[in-house]
C-alpha cells in the first residue's frame, strides 16, 4: 500500500506492506541513523518522534505513519550536533550506537520539559539503554545542555 | 514477530468488529508492542485508528477515555493529573520509557487482563467501568472476573468522586515487570486494597478492605490489616519472585499505601 508522510519537513510517498514497522521503511528510504538494537521494544534505539511525540519506531507499523510528520536525528541536525559536542566533551559517547536514540529523546525533553531535576531527567530517559557509558556522563551532558543543576 | 495477511481500517465500529468476527485468526491492532512479541499468524488485523477513541474527556460524572488513547496521553492528561492524587498517571509512569508509553494503548491493555498490569490495579482501586462493543457496558470487576465472546473494548469510564487514592509497586529494576503492586483507594469510610502482579491478575482484597472502615487508623491496626490483606489472597511463583516473597511484600506495600491515603488531601 501507498503511504504520504512528511519526513524531515520533506512529503514522502513510500510503498509499504501491511506488515512492515516504520524503523524498516525508513531505512529503506534512505533515513539511516534509524536503528533496531532489541526486539523487545525495551532498548529506546528505534526512537522517532511521530508528530513531535517520541515513539517507538521498531513498533509501530508503518501504515499508521499515514499522514503523520516524523522526525529523525537527520531533520534535527543543528540541535542534535550541539549537545554531540557537550556528549564528547563529557567524555559521554563511546561506541555511539545508542546516540540516534538517545539524542532524540533528550532533544524532546529540552521541549516538553522546563529546568526538570535530575530525578524528572532520569525518569524521561529510562526508555533509553546505553551499554557503554554507565549514564553518568549523559546525565552531565545533559544538565551542561539544558542548564540546569 | 507476527505475521499480518490482511489489514483493514474500517471507518464505523459496526465494520470492525464485523471484520473481527469474520475468523477466528481475526485480531484488533492496538500499539502492537505485546503482539510482536508473539509469533501469531494474524487473518485481518482489525485497525481501530479511524474511530477516533484516541481521546480524554470529562463528562458530568466520569472521565472518559477511548480505547486507543496511548499511556502517556493519560500520564500527562491534566485532568488525570488532578483527580485520585494522580493515581492512574503514577501507575503508567514507570513502565518502560516515554517512547513506549507513546506507543501502547489503554484498550489492549484492560482487553488483555494482563496479571503483571500497573494499570488495572490502580484502574480498580478506582470506580471504573468498561464498554465493549458486543458485551456492553460493566464494572472493571465484573470485566475481570468473566470471560467474554471476542469483542473490541471501546471506552473506559471512570467516576469522578473524592475518592483519595494511592499505588505502591516492588520492580527488581525500574522498567521491569512489576513483582507486586498495590493501590488503596478511600471514598468516605469505603476503602478499596487492590493487588496485583501476585503474579494472577489484581483484584479487591475484600475482607480486608471492609476491616479498615471498621478501626481506628492507628499504626497497630495498619499493620493487623495489611497482614490480613496478604492472608486474604494467593500468590503464585515466578521468576520474578516467590509466592512467599510476594506475601510478605504484599503486607508492606498495603501498610504503605493505607498510611499515604490517609495524608492524601
Ligand atoms: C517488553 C514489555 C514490557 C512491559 N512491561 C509492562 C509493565 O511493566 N507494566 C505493565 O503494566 N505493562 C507492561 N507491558 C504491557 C504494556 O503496557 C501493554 O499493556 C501491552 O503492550 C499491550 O498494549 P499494546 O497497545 O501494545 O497492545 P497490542 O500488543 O497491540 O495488543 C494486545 C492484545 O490486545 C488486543 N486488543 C488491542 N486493542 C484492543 C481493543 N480495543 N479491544 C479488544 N482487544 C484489543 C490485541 O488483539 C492483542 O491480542 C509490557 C509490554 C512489553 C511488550
Ligand atoms: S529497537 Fe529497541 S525499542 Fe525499538
Ligand atoms: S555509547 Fe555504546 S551503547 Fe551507548
Amino acid at each position: 500500500m501507498q503511504i504520504e508522510v512528511i519526513v524531515n519537513l520533506k512529503k514522502i510517498k513510500m510503498e509499504v506492506d501491511a506488515n512492515e514497522f516504520l524503523a524498516d521503511t525508513l531505512r529503506k528510504y534512505g533515513i539511516l541513523s534509524v536503528r533496531k538494537g532489541c526486539d523487545t521494544t525495551c532498548c529506546g534505539l528505534c526512537t522517532v518522534w511521530i508528530d513531535d511525540k517520541p515513539t517507538l519506531s521498531c513498533t509501530t507499523l508503518s501504515f499508521r505513519a499515514n499522514g503523520r510528520k516524523i522526525t529523525t536525528i537527520e531533520g534535527v541536525h543543528k540541535e542534535a550536533d550541539e549537545f554531540a559536542q557537550i556528549l564528547v566533551a563529557e567524555g559521554a559517547e563511546q561506541c555511539g550506537f545508542c546516540s540516534p536514540g538517545f539524542i532524540m529523546t533528550v532533544l524532546a525533553m529540552k521541549n516538553e520539559l522546563t529546568n526538570p531535576t535530575e530525578e524528572t531527567i532520569v525518569h524521561y530517559l529510562t526508555g533509553n539503554l546505553c551499554r557503554c557509558t554507565g549514564y553518568m556522563g549523559q546525565l552531565r551532558a545533559i544538565k551542561t545542555y539544558l542548564g540546569v543543576q | 514477530m507476527f505475521t499480518l495477511l490482511n489489514l483493514v481500517q474500517p471507518d464505523t465500529i459496526e465494520a470492525a468488529y464485523k471484520a473481527l468476527v469474520e475468523k477466528r485468526n481475526n485480531i484488533v491492532l492496538g500499539g502492537c508492542a505485546f503482539l510482536r512479541m508473539g509469533s501469531q499468524r494474524i487473518g485481518t488485523a482489525v485497525d481501530l485508528s479511524r474511530l477516533n477513541l484516541n481521546y480524554i474527556v470529562e463528562q458530568n460524572e466520569y472521565v472518559e477515555v477511548g480505547a486507543t488513547t496511548t499511556f502517556r496521553d493519560i500520564e500527562t492528561n491534566p485532568l488525570l493529573n488532578r483527580y485520585f492524587n494522580g493515581v492512574l498517571p503514577e501507575a503508567l509512569s514507570q513502565i518502560i520509557g516515554i517512547q513506549f508509553r507513546n506507543t501502547v494503548m489503554i484498550g489492549a491493555t484492560i482487553y488483555s487482563k494482563y496479571g503483571f498490569s500497573d494499570l488495572l490495579t490502580a484502574l480498580l482501586a478506582l470506580d471504573t467501568e468498561i464498554e465493549l462493543y458486543k458485551g456492553g457496558r460493566m464494572s472493571l470487576k465484573s470485566f475481570l472476573e468473566s470471560s467474554f465472546e471476542k469483542d473490541i473494548l471501546t471506552r473506559i469510564f471512570i467516576k469522578k468522586n473524592e475518592r483519595k487514592a494511592n499505588y505502591q509497586h516492588l520492580r527488581n529494576s525500574c522498567s521491569d515487570y512489576p513483582i507486586l503492586n498495590v493501590a488503596v483507594s478511600k471514598l468516605n469510610d469505603q476503602w478499596k486494597i487492590v493487588v496485583g502482579a501476585r503474579p494472577q491478575r489484581a483484584i479487591i482484597v475484600q475482607k480486608a478492605s471492609e476491616e479498615l472502615a471498621n478501626l481506628e487508623l492507628n499504626s497497630k491496626n495498619i499493620d493487623r490489616v495489611a497482614t490480613m490483606a496478604a492472608n486474604e489472597i494467593t500468590f503464585g511463583t515466578n521468576m520474578r519472585g516467590t509466592a512467599d516473597y510476594r506475601k510478605c511484600i504484599c503486607k508492606v506495600l498495603v501498610k504503605r499505601a493505607i498510611m499515604e491515603v490517609l495524608q492524601c488531601k
